[in-house]
């Protein structure tokens, strides 16, 4: 019972920690800047977790995805001047129709093929944005995306203001993705993960089951894609660009791909140490590049898969020798 | 009307013709094996019931029913479960974990009762502990339930994933070589178990390459050489069939079978 006494306080901390943060810095607009985009990431990341790191289909397509959101809200709130939540929700809507029409087509392949045919088509999203001048403002980008709509009282015209909502969004989401693993509908998808061909067997509709949490995967970029455009408040073909794809992938293995806390360690890690080297420019691929192979290799599950192994490992020592099941070496057979 | 009923069923891989128009019938709440030497079809037959492969040619019945192109999870809706020769648990989590999914084909809950919580999911994420407990029970591994897999013997492993199967709340059940890897002693314990499996009303059907096993546990053999059905009956007369003799056992009339 103080295990999960110790887990709730965690996270408490970590809730109220998020909630003083701007109280900290409350005249450093960078620092808020900063930490709002890694939410921003962070719901994206949690997105990829549920389709790659849960159902065990690695979608490269999610920078894709986070584009449409971005380019949705953009679309709605600068040219048609829509209310901004309704285009919110249309932005997370439309992405998931994307992902709907998208993923029913891409999941007919599987495994590295894939992996392989869902970064085409995140890069084919990446050439439409480009190169359709007359929706997406093309190379120029779309400039002018308004801040969100007041509620009654509430405006969000401060950075503070900002960093509350998309904290709310952030916490939302994390929410909504532990709940959906910890159901029988996440433990159909760690089953699908684990052997399709298993899964089958059991009676699981795989097809069905990889399309539904792709959908899933693909709203959380929607969502986190339009924020993003909220805050920056201009966008490029760049969000949609590869470099995006294998930054969240990055965040997820390191921070440890099917676990419930990963995506929030390794976006937080990197987005913070991308700004203390900034100063080094691209070299800081030489720091990023090593710690991504050291991971992979020594951690595949990443930081937060790794300190559950570790733990794992030393309560396994404290379980009794007598029981003959817990022996990984065969039991000696004594009649032939 | 047999339980299950195959006609005249056929599949080719290209040129390859890997089962040849074989028929069969599996009997309820009995032990039926399949042998025959490597590459004979064996695992292709049990795939094409299972309907991991469409036949070329031939039909598959199912309680009467027509079961030759449906989809291989529902078969399992059916009451069709099987298991692999690789056990395919996930190593990093427990043995409950593991099981608990083999209830979810005859649950209900969807996305929307998993954000919200709903009494349904609670109330059917109960019931499949439950039912993965009783499966866990029925194989003799419940007091493994809170291990993790990576840790546990093969033999358990086998056992697990026959909870698994169990849970899934089958009919019949399809053993892919379940004594495959593991030591004599375990090989009786595993006879043991399918023979309760059958007790309990559960048809079983196996392939096994363990003589001795098969022999004290069967009450039907078929045996499969180079894709056609050769011979089929009692363990006796499986034993004393020369064609089966010269085929399987390396053409040695008196070929001992232990």
């Amino acid at each position: 019972m103080d295990k999960i006494f110790n887990h709730r306080t965690l996270i408490a901390l970590l809730i109220v920690f998020a909630l003083v943060f701007p109280l900290i810095y409350a005249d450093n607009r960078y620092v808020l800047h900063v930490m709002t985009i890694g939410f921003i990431f962070t719901i994206s990341v949690y997105g990829m977790n549920i389709i790659a790191g849960f159902t065990g289909q690695l979608s490269l397509a999610h920078a894709g995805f986070f584009a449409i959101g971005a380019y949705s809200l953009g679309i709605l709130t600068t040219r048609t001047e829509m209310n901004f939540w309704l285009a919110l929700l249309l932005a997370v809507l439309i992405t998931s129709a994307a992902g709907l029409l998208l993923g029913a087509i891409a999941l007919r392949t599987k495994e590295h093929f894939f992996a392989i045919y869902t970064l085409i088509v995140g890069y084919l999203i990446y050439l439409l944005i480009d190169k359709w001048d007359g929706l997406t403002g093309g190379v120029r980008g779309l400039i002018g995306i308004p801040i969100p709509d007041p509620i009654g009282p509430l405006n969000f015209e401060s950075a503070t203001a900002m960093y509350y909502l998309v904290l709310f969004f952030l916490l939302l989401s994390i929410f909504i993705a532990v709940r959906i693993v910890r159901s029988l509908t996440g433990r159909t998808y760690i089953a699908i993960r684990n052997s399709e061909e298993l899964a089958q067997t059991l009676g699981i509709n795989t097809k069905v089951n990889k399309l539904v949490s792709f959908v899933i995967s693909v709203a959380y970029a929607g969502l986190a894609g339009a924020l993003y455009a909220s805050l920056t408040r201009f966008i490029g073909p760049d969000v949609a660009s590869t470099n995006m794809v294998f930054n969240f992938l990055m965040y997820l293995i390191v921070g440890g791909i099917g676990t419930l806390s990963g995506p929030l360690v390794g976006t937080m890690l990197f987005v913070w140490l991308e700004q203390f080297l900034r100063s080094y420019q691209e070299y800081h691929l030489l720091i990023f590049g090593p710690i991504l192979v050291i991971m992979v290799i020594f951690f595949p599950t990443g930081i937060v898969g790794g300190f559950y192994r570790i733990k794992a490992r030393l309560q396994q020592k404290k379980v009794p020798k007598d029981n003959k099941y817990f022996n990984p070496v065969p039991v000696k057979s004594t009649k032939k | 009307m047999a339980f299950i009923e195959v006609k005249g069923i056929t599949k080719k891989f290209g040129g390859l013709i890997a089962v040849d128009n074989v028929d069969f019938e599996i009997e309820k709440g009995k032990i039926t094996a399949i042998i025959g030497p490597n590459g004979a079809g064996k695992s292709t037959f049990f795939n094409l019931i299972n309907g991991f492969h469409k036949p070329t040619s031939g039909s598959i019945l199912f309680e009467g029913k027509d079961i030759t192109k449906i989809p291989v999870h529902k078969g399992a809706h059916l009451g069709i479960a099987r298991t692999f020769q690789t056990t395919h648990l996930f190593e990093q989590s427990t043995v409950i974990d593991n099981v608990i999914v083999g209830h979810r084909l005859r649950t209900k809950s969807n996305l929307f009762d998993a954000v919200f919580r709903t009494k349904r999911e609670k109330d059917e994420e109960n019931r499949a502990y439950e039912i993965a407990m009783e499966s866990l029970e029925f194989v003799g591994m419940a007091h493994l339930a809170n291990t993790q897999v990576s840790t546990i013997t093969q033999e358990a492993k086998k056992r697990v994933a026959i909870a698994l199967a169990l849970a899934t709340g089958p009919k019949v059940m399809f053993l892919d070589e379940p004594a495959a890897g593991i030591n004599p002693e375990e090989t009786d314990g595993l006879a043991q178990l399918m023979k309760k499996i059958a007790a309990s009303g559960i048809t079983v059907c196996t392939i096994e390459h363990k003589m001795q096993m098969i022999m004290g546990m069967a009450d039907k053999i078929m045996v499969l050489n180079q894709g056609a059905k050769i011979a089929e009956g009692t363990p006796d007369e499986i034993k004393n069939n020369p064609v089966v003799i010269e085929a399987y056992l390396g053409g040695e009339a008196i070929a001992e079978v232990n």
